[in-house]
């Protein structure tokens, strides 16, 4: 009687990809296949060259206004995306939310409508409401665009995307890994991406480690990986180790008694290294909090690609801005709408 | 109101689950009241004849739990357009909580949405009275007063009242005056800031979760309670397994304690959050397919004894946000009848008991006479098609509230006649 | 396409290797008349993928340059993009030496429309600013769209306006004729030639 409903897998991928299967929305790796997560690790080796350019510029975006909506203060984020932006050549407008429209009682949907109204090509979301991404996507006009720079603690694709991309730079693939994410996992949005997208590309194993305040309910089930609350036992011949950012507030919200004890159960040192594989390669979404996730020696060490992270992130970034475009461009087209004369005189 | 004209509902199968009966025969009415079964009573000259043939006649529907928004949010909804709804869904008694704005914590907010439903005529309104001042679970409320103005049970609505000494007087304190108490059991502090079903789903979409141990702690504490001091507990949507377990075993104990469950909790679990479905967030929140196999099971073996709409409507912005943002609750008047007439599909229930929980147990619980059929009861009478079917959608709800998962979904059984003390006050026919 | 991949379905074989090879080997006479023309010692030499690094390999080897061989990937340039989409496959360009003040011979397998030199010359630019930019094209076949002429031509096609012409390689390279592929593939022809 009633029908059950489609899971999140099959909305998501319902919701992002074109009846083509190219790729309208980014909002979550969720339903995403291994062959599109390797196109566009593909596509981002590409864009990797734009740098070495005189002119760091390629002209794909021109003519696109691509608005950074951040109801989140990230200056990090922002900027690394506006930057993909300006190398696309798109015009960029940058919009912090939280200061100016909610805080006037302008619901989130008037500001997208008055967006729309300036014609706005993509909007790049961070929002720290989990679903915002989807809300947005779901309820913009059908030419826009949306790219989840994060949305509450349930996903952020692009970084997800962007440590893939350091992941397969060392180790040339995904088959027969292993790899181990420690910390916060509840809370983590960039966690849940790269548990999708490592499941996705077909590692061996994903292990989280951390105590069982911040493993969220069902995790096994629910996220396809094995939980480990001792790091040295987690750590045994893995791969690659991922380390998530902790929050202070983790800690007056009880979730831990203090950094010092984190610190001395699952923060990475030179010796808890040793227990994982010797090619291992240590990765952290940053800014590190050093003597708490992990000993300096380590960060600096010569297992860390936590630098290369950041250079990678424009690529990936710019990877995905223009195949959203690009989709975004056929249906203008097929819409029966001329596509900006800018782009097509290039 | 006018006077009743009379009428006879000839040829349908009459179901009357309070006193067992479920024969093809005719039902006479007249005066507002039940004239007679089977043969017209002596005289009997009805001024209305309702063909039923095919159909299935039964007392009108009481639901345990509807809220209408008024006062104070009608922007929502109004009592005017929500008994309507309940009319076109074949309820004659609903009980609305007090979270009303003002609650219904005087005797004149529950005067006046008594008086609002009377005016309309379409439906009986019996608003549960708050158990303590403004809801703050603080201060019990003038509980014999409210009871005065036709509040017929107790409730704190869904907040649970975290200071457990404040309960168990407000319990004591009802029970002086006969009055049951309606908890929705919730422990505060677990609950607190969580959206959804703490699980599978829960931990995919990043949401907080609500953890079962919140439902099973809260009966815990209001059953000990229960025990302490004798009062009158009705466990306002019980939504997990374990929960109706403990209510099992201290039924079998004997104590005057008793449940009701929303019918959507029967059916839908929390897969239905699946793409962020804010229509899916309800409270108690849509828990694992064991849970609701659980709730079945208790529902089948007489545990948990009425089951009811629990209806919130929203106006469409409640639910245009991100989902963490989003009011909690659906639209869910009508599809009460087609879901509860689903369980008998499905094996759960036989006709007569699952009509049961929709008339005469949540009657009972209520301590008012309604939801039977006997001779000299009021005249609310529901006639449906059980095997009418109709997609759920803008164009079939009446209630102002769109807010519902099952949206698209076909349902199987529709109301074609509601008498409401012996008036016709919906014709499917005339809409 | 890549190397493995066999020539085009549909197509006929249009100059076999033998024809090709004789083809470049002429083109590199007359490139190093020209480079000895211009007083040009040292030039950059530069392929556009595919077909062009491909002919630029063997005129490099035949011109006996000694500074590495570059190559420019024109996806991100093309003017068609927002017709057809994205370029699955791009690799990254590959310019080994600063082209600032240098001599620069830009090698392509088909000139037709003109499009992708078009492209290429953005890119290029975009890395620096040459002292000069010769062009050479194994094929040239009319159709120009854009007013751009080689500078050495390694053979002439005549060709329907809308038949394809179509490099293999990399070893042996052949030249084939034929209609386009059918879909989105197409693409890298509009652009191309």
């Amino acid at each position: 009687m009633i029908p059950n409903s489609p899971s999140q897998p099959a909305q998501a991928a319902a919701l992002q990809l074109d009846a083509d299967g190219n790729l309208k929305h980014f909002l979550t790796l969720d339903g995403l296949d291994r062959a599109l997560l390797t196109d566009i690790l593909d596509r981002a080796e590409g864009f990797l060259g734009v740098a070495q350019q005189a002119v760091k510029k390629v002209p794909l975006c021109r003519g696109k206004i691509i608005a950074n909506l951040f109801f989140e203060t990230s200056t990090r984020t922002r900027t690394t995306f506006e930057l993909a932006a300006k190398r696309l050549s798109a015009d960029v407008l940058n919009l912090n939310i939280s200061t100016s429209a909610t805080a006037k009682g302008e619901t989130l949907l008037d500001t997208l409508r008055n967006l729309e109204a300036m014609h706005v090509d993509m909007f790049v979301v961070r929002h720290a409401d989990s679903g915002a991404a989807h809300f947005i996507a779901t309820h913009a006009a059908p030419s826009v665009a949306v790219i989840n720079a994060g949305d509450g603690c349930y996903a952020h694709p692009t970084q997800a995307m962007l440590d893939m991309f350091t992941i397969r730079a060392h180790k040339g693939g995904f088959a027969g890994l292993t790899v181990a994410i420690i910390g916060d996992i509840l809370h983590s949005r960039v966690a849940r991406s790269q548990i999708t997208a490592l499941n996705t590309l077909g590692v061996a194993e994903v292990r989280v480690i951390g105590p069982s305040t911040l493993i969220p309910a069902r995790a096994q089930q629910a996220l396809g990986v094995r939980v480990f609350h001792d790091l040295r036992a987690g750590l045994r011949g893995v791969d690659v180790i991922i380390l998530l950012r902790l929050q202070h507030e983790r800690m007056t919200g009880g979730f831990l008694p203090s950094e010092h004890e984190y610190f001395h159960l699952f923060g990475l040192t030179e010796k808890r290294l040793s227990l994982a594989a010797p090619d291992v390669i240590v990765m952290h979404p940053g800014p590190i909090n050093r003597g708490v996730e992990m000993d300096s020696s380590v960060a600096d060490g010569e297992r860390s690609v936590i630098l290369e992270q950041v250079s990678n992130g424009l690529a990936v970034r710019m990877a995905v801005m223009s195949m959203c475009i690009s989709t975004q461009n056929l249906w203008l087209r097929a819409a029966g709408e001329t596509a900006p004369a800018e782009a097509a005189d290039a | 109101m006018p006077d009743s004209p009379a009428v006879s509902i000839r040829g349908g199968r009459v179901i009357d689950p309070a006193a067992g009966l479920d024969e093809v025969t005719d039902l006479h009415l007249a005066d507002g009241a039940i004239a007679g079964l089977g043969p017209p009573p002596a005289d009997f000259e009805p001024q209305r004849i309702i063909d039923a043939t095919g159909l299935v006649v039964c007392p009108g529907l009481v639901d345990l739990s509807a809220r209408l928004r008024q006062p104070g949010c009608e922007h929502k909804a109004t009592v005017a357009s929500e008994t309507r709804a309940a009319a076109a869904a074949g309820i004659t008694t609903l009980c609305c909580p007090p979270d009303t704005l003002p609650p219904v914590d005087t005797p004149a907010v529950a005067q006046l949405i008594r008086q609002l439903a009377e005016e309309r005529g379409h439906a009986r309104v019996l608003p549960a009275g708050a158990l303590t001042r403004g809801l703050d679970g603080e201060q019990i409320s003038e509980m014999a007063a409210l009871k005065l103005a036709g509040c017929p049970v107790m409730s704190n609505a869904d907040r649970p009242v975290r200071d457990t000494r404040v309960l168990r007087r407000a319990l004591e304190y009802a029970s002086t005056y006969g009055l049951c108490t309606f908890l929705h059991p919730a422990d505060a502090y677990l609950s607190e800031g969580g959206l959804v079903h703490e699980g599978r789903m829960a931990t995919q979409l990043g949401l907080p979760g609500i953890p079962e141990a919140a439902e099973v702690l809260g009966v815990a504490r209001d059953l000990a309670l229960a025990e302490q001091t004798g009062a009158r507990v009705h466990f306002r949507g019980l939504s997990t397994g374990r929960a109706t377990a403990m209510l099992a075993e201290a039924r079998s104990r004997r104590l005057p304690v008793s449940a009701d469950v929303a019918a959507h909790q029967l059916w839908l679990t929390e897969d239905a959050l699946a793409g962020f479905n804010a229509d899916a967030r309800l409270i108690p929140p849509l828990r694992t397919a064991a849970d609701r196999d659980a709730l079945r099971a208790a529902v089948a073996a007489g545990e948990i004894t009425a089951i009811c709409s629990d209806h919130q409507p929203h106006e469409p912005d409640a639910k245009l946000n991100p989902f963490p943002q989003t009011a909690p609750g659906m639209s869910a008047l009508e599809t009460l009848l087609p879901l509860v007439l689903g369980l008998v599909r499905e094996g759960v229930l036989d006709l007569c008991d699952a009509l049961a929980c929709i008339t005469c147990h949540p009657a009972a619980i209520l301590d008012r006479p309604v939801g039977r059929l006997q001779v000299g009861a009021v005249a609310d009478v529901c006639v449906f098609d059980p095997e009418a079917r109709w997609v759920v959608g803008d164009d079939t709800l009446v209630s102002r509230g769109r807010n519902t998962p099952l949206r698209g979904a076909e349902m199987t059984g529709r109301v074609r006649f509601t008498l409401f003390a012996g008036q016709v006050v919906f014709d499917a026919a005339a809409v | 396409m890549t190397p493995n991949e066999p020539p085009i379905a549909n197509t006929a074989l249009f100059r076999d290797a033998a024809a090709v090879e004789t083809a470049i080997a002429r083109m590199s006479q007359e490139l190093q008349a020209l480079l000895r023309a211009r007083g040009a010692t040292s030039a950059l030499m530069i392929g556009i993928h595919t077909g062009g690094v491909w002919v630029a390999e063997r005129l490099h080897a035949l011109l006996g340059l000694t500074e590495p061989l570059g190559h420019l990937d024109i996806s991100f340039y093309r003017d068609d993009f927002t017709r057809i989409g994205m370029h699955p496959r791009v690799r990254p360009s590959h310019l080994p030496v600063a082209v600032d003040d240098r001599h620069v011979v830009l090698v392509d397998d088909v000139l037709q429309s003109g499009r992708t030199i078009r492209a290429a010359l953005n890119v290029l630019f975009d890395y620096g600013r040459p002292a000069s930019v010769l062009l050479a094209v194994l094929a040239e076949r009319g159709g120009r769209e854009l007013p751009i002429e080689p500078n050495v031509v390694g053979l002439h096609a005549d060709l329907a306006p809308g038949e394809h012409l179509k490099l293999a390689g990399p070893d042996p390279l052949t030249l084939h004729r034929g209609s386009p592929p059918a879909g989105r593939s197409g693409g890298s022809e509009a652009a191309g030639s």
